[in-house]
């Protein structure tokens, strides 16, 4: 990463006359578009040849920092490596080149590859079937949501429109559950920020007939398995509703335990975490839904075609070069990675519920909290280190919330590196809070003013020139 | 240890003794017995990474090459070279979703760009940040009308509108609480006149119509947008982008909300994804669409920078109040369309667009000459015409295949062609040739 600020935009460098492409001649003929179904104006689009094109995006890619550039404990986000022989894979041009209405007998290598990515998946979280067409996470959720209103619908159960999630839940699972025309319940968590069990009781026997499914991450948000997961599931199966699991958290129970086993009907997978693909600055990623044996009639048609089948061909490259024997080892690793992080530095910083946790763990802020610096404080000011801020402000469960998910992928050396600079920034709070409130300062830009982006919005060059 | 775990024996060691246990299996001591899981996954046992190439290289074998002259909303168009070399820049490949500003300006600068790019192509005001392709992003246009009007819950869609697209709208309209109403179309054309009446029963927030339609019909959208505004309700049209390089755009035939796909600019067709959707609308609406924006700013440097902003409109902080879930999108496949928009550039997209119509219009004329085709619709169309064929149109659409050839989409009881600046005239004549036969 560069800590210089490459700031052009493209259009800045446009001049007329230059290109940056090469065609064919026109071999046609001469077809013209009748003047009327013309745009009046061209697009204003920048004119580049082709190497001040590729400097621009390789200057800006260096003012950017990726999992390949440092450490990345975004909690939540599962941010592993991305192997590159996933990409090599995905871009073989005997799958580039596949339209998505061509015959089956055509793409016998492309269907071979979903067919093996779905037995795949289904050996390792224990349904029995994968719908692939949600592009994302919260499509996944949408889609899987969309399954459970469809079960209800088929048996005339009209009324069961209502969605129980745990207070921690992630932001999506509610907005995914209104998209879907559901209702949220919430159901409260205990002291050690498990879902409390005498509260969904209470819920169930409130609303028993109107529950559609509850929703919930295992190891939820702030990396603790819910060890009532067993009584969980059979509340709700008794009163007539289904279990969904959110996968954004599936990482840690590769090797330890399956959804399915755990009592849940239907799941979403982001592929872009568990299964190594890349994030890509926010996607394209996948939320392949699985579901136990008899609920694949319900699967919506929530896209055209075969999902983002690029995505799945990297996942399964990432499962193939596993194999058995290695896949088991991503849970136990990435645990051990988070606990180690959380023993080291529960001394300095608040750590709310003090147990085992899996993937990933949540701070509330520094132990000390007098010297007024602030989680987002301490998140700028690893910025100035080389390192990348883990989630902040999520879950909402506490005020100052630092949520760090280091993978397996790490190596001892950087998670101890991490952790001797999470140390000295606490040691900088006290020392010289000024230093911290003020990070960061050798990033390309400091901090930047929101409330001027929000209040007066710019978001094209078009405006910026109308300035 | 595999390759992608760094832990040797002594790291092990080290950290369960940091964590006070002795064995990685004691870190899922809460887990109850009865659901832990034991044993192996039935999985193929590891592969070297020449074995994993050697299976997937096999898998590709079992494909067959096309020419591929099919579209239904996707396009064979050329990808230039220098797309899929900046796109594997792993600091842009392996970030996320830009939250930390002060290190991720390279993705909020290009999505920036993204942005200033689609509005100027479909001549709307503002942009997203991409969505995942273009059927949800009609979805998503289509909630985003329900949500913005009065609690008028009815939406028209066109007769011409892609079935593709149609299916993933009666999918989130079922659940959402949306009424579909088509709107019947006429030789291939919407109706205005019936679009009038049923706006007239009201409470209809939105319209959906496609350009160029599922036909490849270039419709005459005059006095659509009056129509629908009268009545309160929004316009959404639905486009191929790299076709509106030519094409009067939304913006000019007075769309609230511009939707489609960004497959045709230079996305490979990869079966199906990742493409990119897009969505741009009015400025009026901004605190309506639905994704992530990105806006400029300054930092306390007073240096230029860009950010994620009014995110007051997105799932994490409306959560159960959202009329969208949609968070991450297509990041990288923004970067995508707009690398090959600066390379094309005002010219090249505009002379790629016009060689597809060139083709589309010279196999159409060259099929018509055949005498055993007609156009279904004698309509203008842009790069791509459906016809009716006088024979048995599996055996032709198996011929096309055996030769080597994706003989177009079969639709109702016709063929859909499509063409683009990739195909040359002796693909276009040897196609011709098969289906003279």
């Amino acid at each position: 990463m560069n800590n210089r600020l490459y700031g052009n935009l493209i259009f800045e460098l446009s001049k007329e006359g230059r290109k940056g492409y090469s065609l064919p001649k026109n071999n046609f003929g001469n077809y013209e578009l009748p003047a009327e179904m013309k745009r009046a104006e061209d697009a204003a689009l920048p004119e580049c040849d082709e190497l001040t094109v590729v400097r621009h995006y390789t200057n800006l890619s260096n003012n950017n920092f990726g999992v390949d550039t440092g450490f990345y404990p975004l909690g939540s986000c599962t941010m592993k490596y991305n192997p590159k022989i996933n990409e090599e894979m995905a871009a073989l041009p005997q799958f580039q080149n596949l339209h998505p209405q061509q015959p089956a007998e055509t793409v016998v290598g492309a269907r071979a590859i979903v067919a093996m990515l779905e037995r795949s998946l289904c050996a390792l979280t224990g349904l029995a079937h994968f719908t692939f067409k949600p592009y994302a996470g919260a499509h996944g959720e949408l889609t899987g949501l969309m399954v459970i209103d469809n079960y209800h619908r088929s048996r005339g159960d009209l009324q069961r429109k209502k969605v129980i999630v745990p207070d921690s839940a992630h932001g999506t699972n509610p907005a995914s559950a209104a998209v879907c025309g559901l209702e949220i319940v919430e159901v409260k968590s205990t002291q050690n920020g498990l879902v409390s069990l005498e509260d969904l009781e209470r819920l169930v026997s409130l609303e028993g007939d109107s529950i559609a499914a509850m929703m919930m991450t295992n190891p939820n948000t702030l990396g603790l398995f819910e060890t009532s997961i067993p009584a969980i599931a059979k509340l709700i199966h008794d009163c007539g509703g289904l279990m969904y699991y959110d996968g954004a958290n599936l990482n840690p129970m590769l090797g330890a335990c399956r959804p399915g086993d755990m009592g849940f009907d239907v799941m979403h997978i982001n592929l872009h975490k568990t299964f190594s693909t890349p994030h890509g600055g926010g996607g394209p990623g996948a939320g392949p839904v699985g579901v136990r044996e008899g609920l694949q009639d319900f699967f919506p048609v929530v896209s055209p075609y075969h999902g983002n089948f690029g995505v799945m061909m990297r996942a399964l490259t990432y499962i193939l070069s596993l194999g058995r024997e290695n896949v088991k080892m991503v849970g136990p690793l990435a645990t051990l990675n988070a606990n180690y992080i959380k023993e080291s530095l529960k001394d300095v910083y608040e750590l709310p519920i003090d147990t085992t946790c899996c993937h990933e763990f949540v701070f509330d802020g520094l132990k000390d909290k007098s010297t007024g610096v602030t989680t987002m404080d301490v998140a700028k000011r690893l910025l100035d280190y080389g390192y990348h801020a883990p989630t902040i402000y999520f879950p909402l469960l506490f005020h100052e919330s630092l949520m760090v998910e280091p993978t397996e992928n790490e190596s001892r050396e950087t998670l101890d590196g991490f952790i001797a600079v999470m140390r000295q920034i606490a040691e900088e709070a006290k020392t010289d809070p000024e230093l911290v409130k003020s990070a960061p300062h050798t990033t390309p830009i400091g901090r930047v003013d929101d409330v001027l982006a929000a209040k007066h919005p710019v978001t094209t060059y078009r405006q910026l020139q109308a300035e | 240890m595999y390759k992608y775990f760094p832990h040797t024996e002594d790291d092990l060691q080290a950290m369960l003794a940091k964590v006070g246990i002795d064995s990685l299996d004691a870190l899922y001591a809460q887990i109850p017995e009865s659901i832990r899981f034991q044993g192996d996954y039935q999985l193929p046992s590891a592969m070297s990474e020449m074995e994993v190439r050697r299976t997937f290289e096999l898998l590709g074998a079992q494909n067959k090459r096309l020419t591929c002259f099919a579209g239904l909303g996707v396009y064979d168009h050329y990808t230039p070279s220098v797309i899929p070399s900046l796109l594997q820049r792993s600091e842009f490949l392996t970030s996320y979703t830009p939250y930390q500003a002060e290190i991720s300006q390279g993705t909020l600068h290009y999505i920036f760009e993204y942005q200033s790019m689609m509005a100027e192509l479909t001549g709307m005001d503002i942009s997203n940040a991409s969505m995942y392709d273009g059927t949800t992003a009609c979805a998503e246009a289509m909630m985003m009308a329900v949500a913005a009007g009065k609690k008028q819950n009815k939406v028209l869609v066109s007769a011409t509108v892609s079935p593709k697209t149609r299916e993933v709208l009666d999918t989130y309209a079922l659940h959402h609480g949306i009424e579909l109403e088509t709107i019947p179309a006429k030789d291939g054309i919407t109706q205005l006149s019936i679009i009038n009446f049923q706006l007239s029963i009201g409470n209809v927030a939105g319209v959906i119509v496609q350009q160029p339609n599922v036909y490849g019909i270039v419709e005459d959208y005059t006095g659509f947008a009056e129509a629908c505004h009268e009545q309160k309700a929004l316009l959404i049209m639905d486009s191929v982008a790299a076709d509106l390089a030519l094409l009067k755009t939304p913006g000019e035939w007075g769309a609230d909300i511009a939707v489609g796909d960004g497959q045709s600019l230079g996305i490979p067709m990869l079966w199906g994804g990742p493409y990119v959707g897009y969505m741009c609308c009015t400025e009026k609406l901004i605190r309506k669409m639905p994704g992530r924006i990105v806006g400029m700013t300054k930092d306390n440097r007073d240096q230029r920078a860009f950010v994620l902003t009014l995110q007051a409109r997105e799932q994490h902080i409306r959560r159960q109040k959202a009329t969208s879930n949609i968070c991450s999108n297509q990041s990288l496949m923004a970067l995508w369309v707009t690398v090959y928009m600066s390379l094309m550039g005002r010219q090249g997209l505009k002379e790629a667009a016009q060689l597809s119509y060139a083709g589309a219009h010279y196999l159409c004329d060259e099929l018509l000459k055949t005498g055993r085709f007609s156009l279904a619709y004698d309509k203008p169309f842009f790069n791509e015409f459906y016809v009716k064929y006088d024979g048995d149109v599996s055996t032709l659409y198996q011929r096309f295949i055996e030769a080597g050839i994706l003989g177009g989409v079969r639709l109702e009881e016709g063929i859909l062609f499509a063409v683009t600046e990739k195909r040359t005239k002796e693909e276009i004549d040897n196609l011709v040739k098969m289906a003279a036969l």
